[in-house]
């Protein structure tokens, strides 16, 4: 038999091409002299009024092709990109222009657009386009966005886009009758996702086949084809999108389209000719999207065992200049925060304002670790008022494992009922104190601080709606070499989606896995398809892949059992040759099959050859039967009810100093419940990045923005993304496995669990240090900083004395 | 105005090409753009993330904070050069697949070049020196752990950098853009 690969640490078959230099990300595509390269000019203030733009002294610049302003552009392009996700509560949704038209709202907005022999010229063509602003005081944070004395946009009242309040029930009626009260204000401050490839597109008109193709970096092919569409009026099935590989995504490249993904196309059109652009680091931080920002107040009831009988939250979430995105972000945090917990009536509220920075759209884990943070700050805020244990509170509180399916009754950020599939908190908890030696960690600290040193602990859990629809679909196709080509819509950003999609296939059809190659992204490939975000690749391209495999194979027994005269109950597929059970010399490789379900009578090579000797269907009626299709594929959708739930806990224990108040991590544990597992090699790894962003998030990642609205840490040499002396060395994790019971097989969303508890653990484990010292530290903001903690030590009332 | 041009002789991975480039021309643009070798990747362009790193003469340096016209005269080594001359894997690039070292892929050339150039001057570190090698290159994706997972199978399987000097009966690349 065929081994089962589907649980199995298969080494990642594309690896082969990374390590050898052969990845093909967009700017390696369209490589020499004939492509053209473009460059942006950007807003170097937050909010002005453009007075004018004189690109005279552009165009006699030798090597230049174009330069273009919003006066350029017509039709579709001349009008506001559009607002993806639109949502009732957000009344005023606002976007930008591709070009700017007569205001900026943010540095770094683009304001003109240049095509050059390289980009070296179209940057110095850019130092010669003299814009002349009207400067404009900026809203920059999220205290100046509700003191509302500014606004971003005129026509925005008090700088709020949107205000959505969803409940179970009064809960201030609940709050006020509870035993015990409490209030908090919480903050999580803004950071990026940074992947080590920016943003990027490569286009090419070509007119003989009258067809636009576009090469772009992103985390949705088939939503930048739609658009492209739109905005330069070609039809849909005159635009080709490939994205090929993506050196990281992590949210940002979900957001289309980028202004450069009309821009490009637009030009490649006008000049006939291939144009490229690829984003450098600065305008990465100062031009694409950010995440995170926002400030929370929190007031929850509890009874003495502190089971929450009441939790409102009202939250502000910085959007920066623009919806694009809509409300998913926020709407994430205000549901996602549960977590894995049951208050008896829950409300929350929040309001989404424009400041004059950058735009916001998901970041891994998108709006997940501020709702974490809020929620696990409030349990170990009750667990420090009650006197217990920060583990029994939160178990007191967990929805129990004969409780799923949970419906916390509120809408998810799909439209649909928040309801858990299936989970098992409670062992999740025994399985975490166990990783981390919860119980015996109070004797360690005690013996730590009688030399001086001050070590905490953390625990923090979470639950991820994963699997979101509305569908993925794939394409199985046997070649008549018996090689498999599948396809699948939705990108891939490194998460091994051509190892993981090609074991499901191997398991199916009965293949070797070097028989099966995976391409994604490619809408030539599979046109139908929604994007690569919110932990939903293996759930739904996967769950597609096995039933279009499934489907495939039907086909095959078919044929195959009336070449071989056999019952298709009686075959098998054994590494890609089809036999009849207990009588191994009667089979046929699937390449033969594949030939066979193809009636052409030419005999292009040895196979084709040996196939003709079957004879295959009815020769009373037509080679092709009725709702047959010549060759052997297999092509399905999956669109699943509502979302799978992931789940998991994060331990931490952490020394901070006692002088200098830096924060070193000792021990760093993780307990992953994402369903069945495909490849646990592959879930590690993601564990392993998204601890690493987590940690970024918690101790060092901030957008340090001035009172001007400049960027101020615009590069890696000042944003402090982590280098491997950064992060923890050793994550301890375990597995559990709940399958979902909404897909066939069994499986939840992985990828973005590792980064969701990070500002809350890191939180709890500070906190616990800074106590037995500083009684009553309370650590509300995230990240923290070395000398942040030092001055909130400073600034303890206990320490006045000292300071 | 034109710019005035420079005619470079690169030796990378032991063929030579001969380019025709303005002096601003940053080395890791002209490896890419004028060479065609892509496997050099380009994270940050202030030479902070290491993904660029190429070997010359044998010693890692970020190929976006050199000038093509200063490497004339030294020996290039990129990713591209790095397997051995039958094809098959270097031990350094072996190791990433058998440890997961990778996911996106894009920073991995700069590991590799980095990795490889470390283990030839100490073949035996310490977890902690294994930690070190690997201190000045950004990764985005995989939190790190597998990446010095890697670099101590490396060191296990033991030195391996055949690409370091040119490989014999390597044809010379001519090429003019």
């Amino acid at each position: 038999m065929t081994t089962k690969l589907m649980g199995q640490g298969v080494q990642r078959v594309e690896d082969q091409r990374f390590l050898r230099g052969q990845g093909r990300y967009v700017d390696d595509v369209a490589v020499g002299p004939a492509t053209l390269h473009a460059a942006v000019l950007r807003s170097p203030h937050a909010h002005a009024r453009i007075v004018d733009i004189d690109v005279d002294a552009v165009l006699d610049l030798e090597g230049v092709h174009a330069v273009w302003t919003h006066d350029d552009l017509t039709g579709p392009m001349a009008e506001p990109l559009p607002l993806l996700i639109p949502h009732p509560a957000l009344t005023h949704g606002r976007t930008q222009y591709a070009l700017a038209k007569d205001e900026v709202n943010y540095a770094g907005e683009a304001v003109a657009f240049v095509v050059a022999e390289d980009r070296y010229v179209a940057e110095d063509a850019l130092d010669r386009i003299r814009v002349t602003y009207d400067v404009l005081p900026p809203v920059v944070g999220i205290d100046a966005a509700r003191a509302a004395d500014r606004l971003v946009h005129e026509d925005v009242p008090g700088n709020v886009g949107a205000r959505m309040e969803q409940q179970t029930g009064d809960a201030q009626a609940a709050i006020a009758k509870a035993p015990h009260r409490l209030e908090l204000d919480l903050t999580v401050e803004r950071s990026a996702c940074t992947p080590m490839e920016g943003r990027g597109t490569v286009a090419r008109w070509d007119p003989d086949l009258n067809r636009m193709q576009v090469w772009t970096s992103t985390q949705s092919s088939t939503g930048v084809r739609a658009v492209v569409a739109v905005k330069l009026e070609l039809d849909l099935g005159q635009v080709d999108v490939i994205t090929p590989d993506v050196g990281g995504g992590f949210g940002v490249k979900i957001n289309h389209p980028w202004p450069e993904e009309l821009l490009v196309p637009l030009a490649a059109r006008a000049l006939g000719r291939t144009v490229k652009f690829t984003e450098d680091r600065r305008e990465h931080f100062i031009s694409s999207a950010h995440e995170r920002g926002q400030v929370h107040h929190v007031e929850v009831g509890f009874d003495d065992d502190g089971r929450l009988l009441g939790l409102d939250v009202a939250f502000w979430h910085d959007h920066g200049a623009y919806t694009p995105y809509g409300l998913i972000v926020p709407i994430i945090t205000s549901t996602q925060l549960l977590g894995p917990y049951k208050p008896e009536v829950y409300r929350v509220v929040f309001e989404s304002v424009y400041t004059n920075t950058v735009m916001v759209t998901p970041y891994r884990g998108a709006g997940r670790p501020q709702g974490c943070f809020v929620m696990e700050r409030t349990m170990d805020a009750i667990a420090e008022y009650l006197g217990k244990d920060r583990a029994e509170v939160r178990a007191t509180n967990f929805i129990q494992p004969d409780e799923f399916p949970y419906d916390q009754g509120l809408i998810f950020q799909d439209g649909r009922e928040l309801e858990y599939d299936s989970g098992d908190y409670p062992a999740s908890l025994e399985k975490i104190k166990a990783l981390v030696g919860w119980d015996e960690f109070p004797a360690f600290q005690k013996e730590m601080a009688a030399v001086g040193r001050r070590v905490g602990i953390g625990l923090a859990c979470y639950v991820e709606g994963t699997g979101v629809g509305p569908y993925e679909g794939a394409h199985v196709h046997i070649e008549t070499t018996g090689k498999v080509k599948v396809a699948t819509g939705l990108t891939t950003q490194g998460q091994g989606h051509a190892t993981v999609f090609a074991q499901l296939v191997a398991d199916e059809l009965g293949v070797r896995l070097e028989d099966v190659e995976v391409v994604t992204g490619d809408t030539r490939r599979m046109p139908y398809a929604v994007g690569t975000f919110a932990s939903r690749a293996a759930v739904m391209s996967g769950s597609a892949i096995h039933l279009a495999a499934r489907r495939a194979k039907e086909k095959v027994l078919k044929i195959a059992a009336e070449a071989l005269e056999a019952s298709e109950e009686d075959l098998e597929i054994v590494d890609g040759v089809v036999s009849v059970k207990g009588s191994p010399g009667s089979s046929l490789d699937l390449g033969t099959v594949s030939v066979l379900s193809n009636p052409l009578r030419y005999a292009f090579d040895e196979a084709s050859k040996a196939a003709t000797q079957f004879s295959v269907g009815d020769p009373g009626k037509p080679p092709v039967p009725e709702d047959e299709e010549p060759g052997l594929e297999g092509r399905d959708f999956y669109s699943p009810e509502r979302a799978t739930f992931a789940s998991g806990m994060h331990a931490v224990i952490v020394e901070t100093d006692p002088e200098t108040a830096e924060i070193t991590i000792l021990k760093y544990a993780v307990v992953h419940d994402c369903g069945k597992l495909i490849n646990p090699m592959i879930v590690e790894g993601q564990i392993h990045g998204g601890v690493a962003q987590g940690v970024a998030g918690a101790l060092y990642e901030r957008m340090a923005y001035d009172e001007n609205g400049q960027l101020q840490n615009a590069s890696f040499m000042d944003f402090l993304m982590p280098y491997v002396t950064e992060v923890p060395d050793g994550i301890d994790i375990d597995h559990l496995e709940t399958p979902s019971p909404l897909n066939p097989l069994g499986i939840k969303g992985a990828g973005e669990a590792g980064v969701i508890p990070s500002a809350a653990v890191f939180a709890a484990a500070i906190e616990d240090a800074e106590r037995l010292s500083i009684p009553g530290l309370a650590i509300t903001a995230m990240p923290i900083s070395p000398s942040e903690l030092f001055h909130l030590r400073q600034s303890h009332p206990s320490q006045e004395h000292t300071a | 105005m034109s710019e005035e041009l420079h005619d470079v002789r690169l030796s990378v991975n032991g063929a030579s090409y001969d380019v025709r480039v303005p002096g601003r021309r940053l080395l890791s643009d002209a490896l890419r753009h004028d060479l065609g070798l892509t496997g050099t990747h380009v994270g940050c362009e202030h030479g902070v993330c290491g993904a660029c790193t190429v070997l010359l003469d044998g010693a890692p340096v970020r190929a976006c904070l050199m000038f093509a016209v200063s490497a004339q005269g030294q020996e290039i080594t990129t990713v591209e050069g790095l397997a051995r001359p039958d094809g098959t894997l270097s031990n350094v690039q072996q190791a990433f697949v058998e440890c997961h070292g990778l996911q996106c892929g894009f920073c991995t050339p700069g590991f590799l070049t980095t990795i490889t150039a470390g283990l030839r001057a100490n073949p035996t570190p310490t977890h902690e020196e294994c930690r070190e090698m690997v201190a000045g290159n950004l990764c985005r994706c995989t939190g790190y752990q597998n990446i010095v997972r890697a670099v101590e199978r490396a060191a296990e399987l033991g030195l391996d950098t055949p690409s370091l000097v040119p490989r014999e009966g390597s044809s010379t690349n001519e090429e003019t853009p």
